[in-house]
């Protein structure tokens, strides 16, 4: 997750306070993950400093709360350009659930127990976010999707290896 | 927690193909279990066995501590119409009948009068949000319409075990999840346990616990650890 393309997409909405910014972040994008006010503000000001935002008025008291921030055309323009572009696909090729099961293999330890076992700690997890979603708002039920689905593409994976896991060894026990 | 259904040390072959070999499960009142399982390991064969619709050639069935394998056929499709709801991946509705008749069946075939049995069947078409469709046949029904309709035919006559056989296999995702949850939601208000046929991971994870069929077996990693 950009704090800064984040921050400047929700500045794109209308201007606002930082503590205003701090809320809708944590509300749609920090899912118990709340972003501390320090970094708000620092993240604020080095957007300031780079033309992204200008400061549009303080209004009278203390505290940096009150200043209200507007998104500059340099940084339009750069939401523009990170919501039109693709995040890159992530192949994963070397994670751990490989990792595990090849040394499981070549060490003649029960690839296929351990595979049943992250079966079951997947599909726990999908019971959870599958609450999660029944439970939430739409917003909820999107993110636990993305959850599932990349928690399904790993036990589709899971499936393919247990059934060749006899190649497998053959492959890495020579 | 009671177990209401339970196979033991199950075996069954079609011919000399073995679908199950030694097959144990047992499930709670109330659980929605989901059985999970490649092609060809005997989860459905299993389900048939649980709702004694097939026989197993050994091991023990039992409802309620009750053996339904040693039944005879006449109780076992009594225990069935009574007791045990189903729900299959094509609906399977009757073609002749509205939708509202078709969920009314259970109860018309129990001996439940039809003056009785279609407000009782009209209920359900609220609460699945099936409104204003009493009168289509199912030829005139989405999927997932004709699959709801299926749902409340498997739920109205409030049976102890609903069995369903990959509810949402002709479904698209979204379509299969809203009947997921209408499944779910109906199960638990109604105290029914729930049998669920699915290799769908999004789907088996609407159920409170899993088990895996592989080559004729039962394996049930969450028991086992815990």
């Amino acid at each position: 997750m950009s704090v800064p393309l984040t921050l400047l997409g929700l500045l794109e909405r209308e201007p606002s306070h930082g503590y205003d910014l701090k809320r809708d972040y944590d509300a749609f994008f920090g899912r118990g993950k709340p972003l501390p006010f320090g970094q708000v503000y620092s993240t604020l000001s080095r957007l300031a400093r780079d033309g992204k935002v200008v400061i549009s008025d303080v209004a009278p008291g203390s505290g940096p709360d009150r200043k209200r921030y507007i998104i500059t055309d340099v940084g339009a323009t750069e939401v523009e350009q990170w919501l039109t572009q693709p995040v890159d696909p992530e192949p994963h090729l070397q994670t751990v659930l490989f990792a595990k099961v090849v040394l499981a293999l070549m060490l003649d330890r029960p690839a296929a127990e351990y595979l049943d076992t992250q079966r079951s700690a997947h599909l726990r997890r999908m019971r959870e976010l599958t609450e999660i979603k029944r439970a939430g708002s739409l917003v909820d039920a999107l993110l636990a999707d993305h959850g599932l689905y990349h928690l399904e593409a790993d036990l589709r994976w899971i499936e393919m290896t247990g059934a060749r896991l006899d190649a497998l060894r053959k492959e890495v026990r020579p | 927690m009671s177990v209401v259904i339970e196979a033991r040390d199950v075996t069954f072959a079609f011919g000399q193909t073995a679908a199950l070999r030694g097959a144990s499960v047992a499930v709670d009142a109330g659980e929605i279990l989901a059985v999970m399982g490649p092609s060809g390991s005997g989860k459905s064969t299993l389900l048939h066995c649980l709702a004694g619709i097939l026989v197993p050639d050994s091991g023990e069935i039992l409802f309620d501590g009750v053996r339904v394998d040693a039944m005879t056929e006449t109780q076992r499709s009594s225990l069935r119409r009574d007791r045990f709801g189903f729900v299959f991946q094509f609906g399977q509705l009757v073609p002749e009948l509205t939708a509202v008749e078709n969920v009314a069946l259970p109860l018309l075939l129990s001996g439940v009068h039809r003056k009785q049995a279609l407000p009782k069947a009209s209920a359900w078409f609220a609460r699945l949000g099936l409104d204003g469709l009493e009168q289509r046949r199912s030829g005139e029904l989405s999927g997932g319409q004709a699959q709801r309709v299926a749902l409340a035919r498997g739920l109205v006559a409030e049976p102890q075990v609903l069995f369903a056989d990959e509810p949402t296999g002709a479904l698209d995702s979204l379509t299969g999840e809203q009947v997921m949850d209408l499944l779910v939601s109906a199960a638990r208000e109604q105290g029914t346990t729930v049998i669920l046929v699915t290799h769908e991971p999004r789907i088996a994870a609407y159920a409170d616990r899993e088990v895996m069929v592989r080559d004729g077996r039962v394996n049930a990693p969450d028991r086992i650890a815990s």
